[in-house]
């Protein structure tokens, strides 16, 4: 499929209206995204979490794929018995066609309790695409911190009070994490840059083996921002290079979007009520500290481009 | 018909090649990891045609084996102890999507203190799940009952445990009868699965959010399905008796027609018991073993017809459950009989925790016991054979 306006507008749905996701959500356009890319002949693995929770309230589904959904931390492992049928039923003639396995999973349940059931899909090798549909932080629960979240975000298990500004460390990198497993293919992508995404996904499921691709999926209720500034917000942590677009084929790292006009990650920040406290004389300095991370890993992304690996 | 001589681990991954599953998901744990390893190197040899995913934990196992029978995959796994403790989590999930996994079960205590000996402790534990438990007294009858078990997940749409005692029965070579493989193939039949998430053409959702109006009914419904299993449990053990000539039942009853003073136990301990009733028994004791094979669904109607006759029963448990009162075995053998006109007196007996040996004169002791009790002597209600006080 080519993936254009004219083409999209053409496609069925599979991830339909009629879930419970919040005005704004970020994390169902990832799934709608993701899933016009793929195609009906897609099965769908989710981990609990905000998706899962709003898209079947019983007796209803939003779902026109196939989908299971066990536990939180296991949907990796899930869909690897899910693959592993899939093998075993082909290889007797039971199943015909190519299916593509999809496994969702926030970023509590991929970054965090569900790394291991992750970690262990993708060193085995099974045939399906990973993603991680992060919003930086437990939603589903609240607002809690996760290992996704930003240094200095208030979240509602890393508040900003009196003595302590925020969260204190800094993001994990799962998707160098996930490089580490030497797969096929990784990526980083933004629902703000559908194209990139979907063109992601879309290469992803045509390559044999585990991929991995995390899409920032920005949720105005806990980063605090107007709901119609969910693409914007997506928009501006790519532009200031906070979310660096990006993909490591066969170990191969290369950026798919060099923003032209950088803007400081001040300006990102400050449309977000989870980093207000910041602003604050006393604590500008963290400011300071967070553009030089995103400097600093930016710098360290463009040299793995530039040395070819 | 084949005669070998085979471990526990051995018989049930023998079981497992025979049956040829589909999917198969394990983690190695000690005493069951022999079964993983068996079970590997048929794979290797090419001796079946399974899928084995060597996933990275038992949680994943447990995981991965019910994300295949959701894709409408034959699937088994093997684990034990700690290794079933973990995947406790995701067997409640399993038996409640309707989905017939068997898992050979080798009975280990749970930590602390870390032990890798026998106790049922670990599968105790998970009797709340939904699986149905079924416990063998040798390896001929973890053999049996692996294949039996199969047959009767696939006809209940419900997950199976079959569980054998760790060393005394994992690791001890006893002479077991073997099926051809065309016999267990025959026996099984083609795999039926309730639906699959592979079926793309009719796409469903699996595994949705249920909120108070309908989670309950969607519980009362899996309660049912354990009830039911019953018919099938009898139907399987019923037809693998006329082909095979072993038979099976809920309960094993031994020596209880005349018998007065009787215990109830599982596992293989039974075996060391029913000895000791034949030297009583010839000495004139009017005594008898009740033998729980199907520890779930529970069989009530079974364990009471069994002990009608008998005045004075002890309830042997190789767990201690953490009651304050009774050990799980003895609180369902008790609360079973209490709608019976004639109540027997039931003593509790936790024993051979941590793979405390048991021996004939333990069991003599509780047989000593039960006769003093008979002649008005007050016994503890709940008490312990073999451990220092």
């Amino acid at each position: 499929m080519a993936i254009n306006l004219k083409e999209l507008s053409k496609q069925e749905d599979l991830f339909v209206s009629g879930h419970r996701a919040c005005a704004g959500c970020g994390p169902a356009i990832a799934v709608r995204q993701a899933l016009i890319a793929a195609g009906k002949d897609t099965v769908v693995g989710f981990a609990t979490g905000c998706m899962e929770v709003v898209s079947t309230i019983f007796p209803y589904t939003a779902w026109n794929v196939s989908y299971i959904h066990s536990l939180f931390e296991n949907v990796g492992a899930t869909v690897s018995g899910v693959e592993a049928a899939y093998k075993a039923l082909k290889k007797k003639g039971k199943i015909k066609k190519n299916i593509n396995l999809i496994a969702f999973g926030g970023d509590g349940g991929t970054y965090d309790i569900g790394l291991q059931s992750l970690s262990g899909a993708m060193e085995r090798g099974h045939n399906m695409l990973y993603i991680c549909y992060d919003n930086q932080a437990y939603m589903n629960t609240g607002i809690q911190r996760s290992g996704a979240t930003p240094h200095g975000a208030n979240t509602t298990t890393s508040p900003s009070g009196k003595v302590i500004a925020g969260k204190t460390q800094w993001r994990k990198d799962i998707t160098e994490i996930m490089a580490a497993h030497n797969i096929p293919y990784v990526a980083q992508a933004s629902i703000s840059d559908w194209k990139d995404y979907m063109g992601k996904v879309e290469k992803a499921l045509s390559i044999e083996g585990p991929k991995f691709i995390v899409v920032f999926a920005p949720c105005q209720l806990g980063w605090y921002y107007q709901k119609e500034d969910t693409i914007k917000i997506a928009d501006l942590a790519v532009k200031s290079r906070f979310w660096p677009l990006y993909e490591v084929e066969n170990g191969v790292h290369k950026i798919t979007k060099d923003p032209k006009n950088v803007i400081p990650v001040e300006e990102w920040l400050k449309l977000q009520g989870r980093f207000r406290h910041l602003f604050k004389d006393e604590n500008k300095k963290i400011i300071e500290e967070i553009q030089n991370e995103v400097n600093a890993r930016w710098e360290k992304l463009k040299k793995l481009e530039e040395a070819g690996i | 018909m084949k005669v070998v001589a085979k471990t526990a681990n051995e018989a049930m991954a023998e079981a497992m090649r025979q049956i040829n599953p589909d999917v198969v998901a394990a983690y190695p744990i000690t005493p069951s990891t022999e079964i993983v390893q068996l079970f590997s190197q048929f794979v290797a040899d090419g001796l079946v045609d399974t899928e084995f995913v060597p996933v990275e934990s038992e949680h994943s196992a447990a995981s991965a084996c019910t994300g295949a029978a959701a894709a409408g995959a034959r699937v088994m796994t093997a684990t034990a102890s700690q290794g079933l403790a973990l995947m406790n989590e995701v067997l409640f999930v399993t038996p409640a999507l309707r989905l017939p996994i068997v898992i050979c079960v080798i009975n280990r205590t749970l930590s602390a203190p870390i032990n890798i000996h026998c106790d049922h402790s670990d599968t105790m534990d998970q009797r709340d799940t939904g699986w149905m438990q079924f416990y063998a007294e040798n390896s001929q009858e973890a053999y049996d009952l692996v294949i039996q078990a199969m047959k009767i997940a696939e006809e209940a749409f419900l997950p199976a445990m079959v569980s054998a005692d760790a060393f005394i029965l994992s690791h001890s070579l006893e002479r077991i009868e073997i099926l051809e493989d065309k016999e267990v193939q025959n026996f099984i039949g083609e795999h039926k699965t309730p639906f699959s998430v592979l079926d793309t053409e009719h796409p469903i959702t699996v595994g949705a959010l249920d909120l108070q109006d309908y989670y309950f009914e969607h519980k009362r419904a899996a309660a049912q399905a354990m009830r039911e299993a019953r018919k099938e449990i009898k139907k399987v053990f019923k037809d693998f008796g006329q082909k095979f000539e072993r038979n099976y039942d809920f309960v094993e009853e031994y020596k209880m027609g005349d018998a007065e003073r009787a215990l109830v136990l599982m596992g293989s301990t039974a075996g060391t018991a029913k000895e000791v009733v034949d030297n009583l028994r010839e000495e004139g004791e009017k005594v008898g073993i009740v033998k729980v094979c199907t520890f779930r669904p529970w069989p009530v109607e079974e364990v009471n017809h069994a002990l009608k006759g008998a005045d004075f029963v002890a309830v042997m448990d190789r767990a201690e459950g953490m009651t304050g009162f009774g050990a799980p075995l003895f609180t369902e053998v008790r609360s079973s009989l209490y709608d019976e006109d004639k109540n027997p007196d039931v003593y509790g007996y936790v024993y051979g925790l941590g793979g405390r040996d048991v021996t004939p004169d333990d069991i003599k002791k509780v047989f000593d016991d039960l006769k003093k009790a008979e002649s008005g002597e007050k016994l503890e209600r709940n008490s312990y054979l073999g451990v220092r006080e």
